[in-house]
């Protein structure tokens, strides 16, 4: 039992940081309907701002997590605007391969200043709590009760503000928000500044608890797309429910069954799903240009 | 429009070229690339079937390649069996089991079925990697060996040891994959394969059975990335999980939407392209990648219908304005 609730933290804990990479992945597609491959790569070069910040300009925990968003938040803008802003009226697969141009540059350009080799950001909350005979680490609390306040801010700046309803309008119906004066360009630019902030948050958090590598973008940037696959793609809900599913899967995977074969478990369980519903959990039939 | 892209001696001489190119390549390391350049086409001209015509993209695409790979590594170390036996079974192996995913994936449409080839290839990654048994682990398979030699009553025997008898294979090989793509794609099946591309709804309205369609597309096409994959195995000598990884998808992915998806000059200039191009980026030493990804962004804004398509607006130009001169 004692395991199997550890596994269940653990599951959860992986699962907030999936769902917040995975939050941002949904509402670009939401609003570009592009493919943004690149998501994982922006959230590795967050890791990296932040140990920068760390080690090298030595500020502490809290302002250089601050410092980090709000620059990765700017590397979003960036991003969009010479990558994939040129490609809006072409085929979406076109902006596939930007995103691979993309993430190839940020890939190598991290090896190039930091080497190929992985490192370590200092625990600032090194505390151990035991609680129901649950180990939990006092980082790893932190990681889900940020992540869940995200997720709920997120939706209350969606739901509730005006800026926050023109994501939402020009995710529903483009054309109709650029009839009522809505700056499309605007809305896409502010969509990938949250979108890759809620990634550099969530890999500052992480950053203590694992090693930092320029290859973990790769495969949590994978992740996330099987999370909003399952949830739908463009769906809030699905991106929060998808990455608490597969970090619980996973935990669960790697805890009770052979650890080698975890990740074909849960992917199989998206090829699953997807065969049963082929739009996802939460997804609506797709209509879109991809 | 262009008139020479459209000439049968425009493709005699380039078929004259490819047939001298043994007597002026400069070196070794040169000429294994112009091989691989040509296995890689057979790959990318496949996966240009069910991407560029069809409109499905398959990111699973390397790992038809791996089972390939994988299928003619087991079949000639383990079970001893000769090349040319081990190839069309491990191609046909390799087109079953897109049989097999085919049917639940292509249910779903658009980024869904790329992702869910994208978690399929994964799983081949995964079971190749830990299955140690049959495919070795990580460690992968050593000691492939090249395909037999064809013996020629009276003559000899042709061996596939030397690079030049390699190449000659591999362009036999890609001038099948060519033809038959060339026959798939100007037939009623092409023309259905492109109409699902452009519409699939209003393909379904028209009366095409557009599961099977899709299907045939997947199938044939992971038949000759499994084909380019077995002979990959052999010439290459060893194998291990990376030769199905998404990393070899992305190249084939790459050389097509890079030389032009929907094209089938596109993806074997791409297939050329992209290595040469990587050659002449080795001065840059740790910064050619990041150069690579630069020019990949630049290329695709630029030429949205990649070099193909970039080539004939160029020419249409210049013919445009010899016209009007």
């Amino acid at each position: 039992m004692d395991l199997f609730l550890q596994q269940i933290f653990n599951g959860v804990m992986l699962g907030s940081t999936y769902a917040i990479v995975a939050l941002g992945l949904t509402l670009v597609y939401g609003i570009l309907q592009i493919p943004n491959f690149a998501h994982g790569h922006m959230y590795m070069l967050g890791a990296y701002v932040c140990f920068f910040l760390i080690t090298v300009v030595a500020i502490p925990y809290w302002p250089a997590v601050a410092v980090t968003a709000a620059f990765m938040a700017g590397g979003g803008v960036v991003l969009e605007w010479l990558a994939y802003r040129p490609l809006r009226h072409e085929s979406p697969i076109n902006s596939l391969i930007a995103a691979l141009g993309a993430l190839i540059v940020l890939e190598n350009g991290v090896i190039a200043l930091w080497g190929p080799q992985g490192h370590r950001i200092g625990n600032p909350f090194p505390a151990v709590f035991d609680v129901l005979g649950i180990t939990m680490s006092g980082q790893r609390l932190l990681v889900i009760v940020i992540g869940v306040a995200l997720m709920l801010l997120l939706q209350l700046f969606i739901k509730k503000t005006t800026l926050g309803s023109t994501i939402e309008a020009v995710a529903q119906n483009q054309e109709g928000a650029m009839l009522v004066g809505i700056n499309v360009n605007l809305v896409s630019s502010l969509t990938f500044a949250i979108s890759t902030g809620l990634a550099a948050v969530a890999a500052c958090l992480v950053a203590p608890i694992f090693m930092i590598s320029p290859s973990m973008g790769a495969m949590l940037g994978m992740k996330a797309f099987i999370i909003c696959i399952l949830g739908g793609l463009g769906s809030v809900p699905g991106a929060i429910f998808g990455g608490l599913i597969l970090g619980l899967i996973e935990a669960l995977g790697g805890g009770y069954i052979s650890s080698a074969y975890k990740d074909v478990f849960a992917f199989g369980a998206l090829v699953l799903i997807l065969a049963i519903k082929p739009t996802g959990l939460f997804g609506k039939e797709v209509q879109g240009r991809w | 429009m262009v008139t020479w892209l459209q000439e049968k001696w425009f493709y005699v001489v380039i078929m004259a070229l490819a047939l001298i190119v043994p007597f002026f390549v400069p070196n070794r390391y040169i000429f294994q690339i112009i091989i691989m350049s040509c296995l890689f086409a057979i790959g990318a001209l496949s996966l240009n079937l069910i991407l560029g015509y069809t409109g499905q993209a398959s990111l699973a695409h390397g790992a038809f390649f791996g089972i390939g790979a994988y299928g003619v590594a087991i079949l000639t170390t383990t079970l001893g069996w000769s090349f040319w036996a081990a190839l069309p079974v491990a191609a046909l192996s390799s087109a079953f089991l897109g049989l097999i995913v085919g049917i639940p994936a292509l249910r779903t449409r658009g980024a869904y079925f790329a992702i869910a080839t994208l978690c399929l290839g994964e799983i081949v990654v995964l079971v190749a990697g830990n299955w140690t048994g049959l495919t070795g682990g990580q460690n992968g398979i050593v000691g492939i060996k090249p395909p037999d030699a064809i013996p020629i009553p009276m003559i000899g025997e042709i061996s596939f040891q030397s690079q030049t008898s390699q190449y000659y294979l591999v362009l036999a090989f890609l001038l099948l994959t060519i033809f038959i793509m060339h026959r798939l794609v100007y037939s009623l099946k092409g023309l259905t394969f492109m109409a699902i591309r452009n519409n699939e709804v209003l393909a379904e309205a028209v009366g095409i059975n557009t599961t099977k369609a899709k299907l045939l597309s997947f199938v044939v096409a992971n038949f000759f990335a499994g084909m380019a994959g077995g002979i990959y195995a052999s010439l290459i000598s060893s194998i291990s999980p990376s030769v199905a990884s998404l990393k070899i998808t992305f190249d084939f992915l790459l050389y097509v939407l890079l030389g032009g998806a929907a094209s089938l000059a596109g993806p074997i200039l791409g297939a050329f392209a992209l290595p040469v191009l990587m050659e002449y980026l080795q001065f840059l030493h740790g910064y050619q990648m990041i150069v690579f990804g630069v020019l990949l962004v630049v290329v695709i804004i630029y030429c949205p219908r990649g070099l193909m398509g970039g080539i004939t607006n160029l020419l249409a130009k210049i013919n445009n304005k010899r016209m009007g001169s």
